[in-house]
């Protein structure tokens, strides 16, 4: 079985698009690490923000890495295509 | 916390005198209202749900909602970047319901 690609989610509590992402993956039972970037404070937010422009300079959510594929927003397609689905 | 029904009520009326509507999916838009008072709550004022606020005011006073990307984001897309206020045309599936893009400019993002 081909092996999934890693998922990690950079998101906003608050943010609807963000949950939908969230939802998405679990209803297609993909496991995904995720942070919720708004409820971290200081040196650690800072940390994963320079992590998150690294990624999308525009430091916009939810940020989704999947495998080497980064997609900005929650674009039901590309996470399809991403995931081999 | 102010209750999510009253700011739904207070806020139609005067949004859709101006031409905005609320996402017609009722779970969305009561979703996201209810993250407008949690960021009033945390932050006291209602920065945008959908992007990460610095704090200060006045570095995020363009993303208090209604923001200032509302007009054009809806003009170009029917819809804001939270799809919280959308175009009758939106609400009405007349137009496509396509991804909004951050059209906040970068330089904004002071953390």
């Amino acid at each position: 079985m081909m092996s999934k690609p890693p998922v990690k989610i950079y998101s906003l509590s608050t943010c609807s698009h963000c949950k939908s992402a969230k939802k998405y993956l679990g209803d297609c039972s993909i496991k995904y690490e995720f942070v919720d970037v708004d409820l971290l404070e200081g040196d650690e937010r800072k940390a994963i923000l320079e992590d998150v422009k690294k990624f999308n300079p525009r430091c916009s959510f939810p940020t989704i890495i999947i495998g080497e594929k980064i997609i900005v927003g929650y674009k039901e397609n590309e996470i399809k295509e991403a995931l081999g689905l | 916390m102010m209750d999510v029904e009253k700011l739904y009520e207070m806020l139609k009326k005067a949004q859709e005198a101006q031409g905005y509507f609320f996402n017609k999916d009722r779970e969305r838009t009561f979703e996201l209202l209810e993250a407008l008072l949690v960021n009033k709550e945390r932050y006291g004022y209602m920065v945008c749900p959908c992007r990460l606020a610095s704090g200060d005011r006045e570095k995020d006073k363009d993303i208090i909602c209604p923001c200032v990307y509302r007009k054009p984001d809806v003009e170009e897309y029917g819809s804001c970047y939270c799809n919280l206020y959308v175009s009758r045309q939106w609400n009405e599936e007349k137009i496509p319901q396509v991804y909004v893009p951050e059209r906040r400019p970068p330089e904004k993002f002071e953390f």
